[in-house]
């Protein structure tokens, strides 16, 4: 269950990010995750209730934006989605392709007061 | 909360020991956590009047913020990874199901190099100084860290570890992380070579089932090949399931309980000091 602590990591940002900016309520916070970075949204969304717990995160509204994936052939430079990091070029079926989206893992905004 | 394992208190988090050395961490209530009850009665009053501008606003803004979650680990793994540079230190990371043979791999290596190459060892595991003892029974340096509930190791726990190791420069640092396929795929430790390790009772398809980790991998070795008679795999399979996930792997097909294929990856590790 490594997204406990992957939400304890966002927590960290969240406390930082709003000390800079000398901000003392955060009412929502805006997720970046690709459906190719090793996170699933639905442990993420289990865990988060009790990994904000008592932190500036308590209260605040969580929004997970889900990233599709796209790779691109390295043998015939063709594009595709993709849904799984071993999915092959449907042109080709080479294995060898460059990830171009999908990876994601970010806090993108923080809402705050 | 603790962000290792989630628990209420730092008492079950990482512990980091060497191999003799005890925790007096657990049973400690008081430590850290400041549940304490006591007040802190601040009798001198505080006069100063608030006259200095508030400049920054109290209306609602948003803030881009555009951070990688796992920036604070990737950071220290650049850190880890400028020290093994430095030094000179080879360091690989394996990486594997519960009972793959990690340690019956690094207790094999070890025996038949160690008067070749130095070797120094970090053990992860949820619990207990087992591996650690094992490693320590060969006279090579080895600290264990303890994760308690937390399912991976992370970059500021090699760090720890290592600081207690004081590795000489021109050796190799294995890193044998928490048995589990899952978790350990995500967090860069700093180590050179991740090692993926899968053993011949596992099935065919493990790696399209658990691709991350054979995608982040840079070397997959293939224990348990002695079994092969006993065992219903098929070893073009496996290995094209793992060429699929990632085309760049190398395999070592390997025996740590009898020997078979060793020396090649000895050859390649010997190369790599």
């Amino acid at each position: 269950m490594h997204e406990l602590s992957i939400a304890m990591d966002i927590v960290r940002i969240t406390e930082n990010e709003t000390t800079k900016a000398n901000a003392n309520k955060v009412t929502k916070i805006e997720l970046e995750v690709g459906v190719l970075s090793g996170v699933e949204v639905d442990s993420l969304e289990f865990v988060w209730s009790s990994a904000v717990k008592d932190s500036i995160l308590e209260k605040a509204n969580l929004k997970i934006l889900k990233i599709s994936g796209k790779g691109k052939c390295k043998d015939c430079n063709t594009e595709f989605e993709m849904e799984n990091i071993f999915d092959v070029c449907p042109k080709c079926s080479s294995n060898f392709k460059s990830i171009l989206q999908g990876k994601e893992l970010r806090v993108k905004t923080l809402e705050v007061f | 909360m603790c962000g290792t394992c989630g628990c209420g208190t730092d008492g079950n988090g990482p512990t980091i020991l060497k191999p003799g050395e005890h925790t007096h961490s657990h049973n400690h209530d008081h430590d850290h956590h400041h549940h304490d009850d006591h007040h802190h009665h601040h009798d001198h009053s505080h006069d100063h009047s608030h006259d200095h501008d508030h400049s920054h606003s109290h209306k609602q803004r948003v803030i881009e913020v555009e951070k990688d979650v796992l920036q604070n680990n990737d950071i220290l793994a650049a850190r880890n990874r400028g020290y093994f540079e430095a030094k000179n230190v080879f360091a690989l990371n394996l990486v594997s199901s519960p009972g793959s043979g990690k340690t019956s791999i690094l207790e094999k290596t070890l025996t038949d190099l160690k008067e070749e190459i130095p070797f120094y060892v970090i053990e992860g595991d949820q619990q207990t100084l087992n591996d650690a003892n094992r490693i320590d029974a060969l006279n090579i340096p080895v600290v264990q860290i303890n994760t308690g509930k937390g399912c991976h190791l992370e970059s500021d726990m090699v760090y720890d570890a290592v600081k207690k190791l004081e590795m000489k420069n021109d050796s190799i640092l294995m890193i044998e992380n928490v048995g589990n396929l899952v978790c350990p795929s995500m967090f860069d430790l700093g180590e050179n070579k991740r090692v993926v390790i899968i053993s011949t009772t596992e099935g065919e398809d493990k790696p399209i089932k658990y691709p991350d980790m054979f995608h982040t991998a840079d070397i997959c070795i293939i224990n348990k090949i002695d079994l092969l008679p006993y065992v219903n795999i098929d070893m073009d399979k496996l290995k094209n399931y793992a060429l699929q996930v990632n085309p760049n792997l190398a395999f070592f097909e390997i025996s740590a309980t009898n020997g078979d294929g060793m020396d090649a990856w000895y050859k390649w590790l010997k190369d790599q000091v």
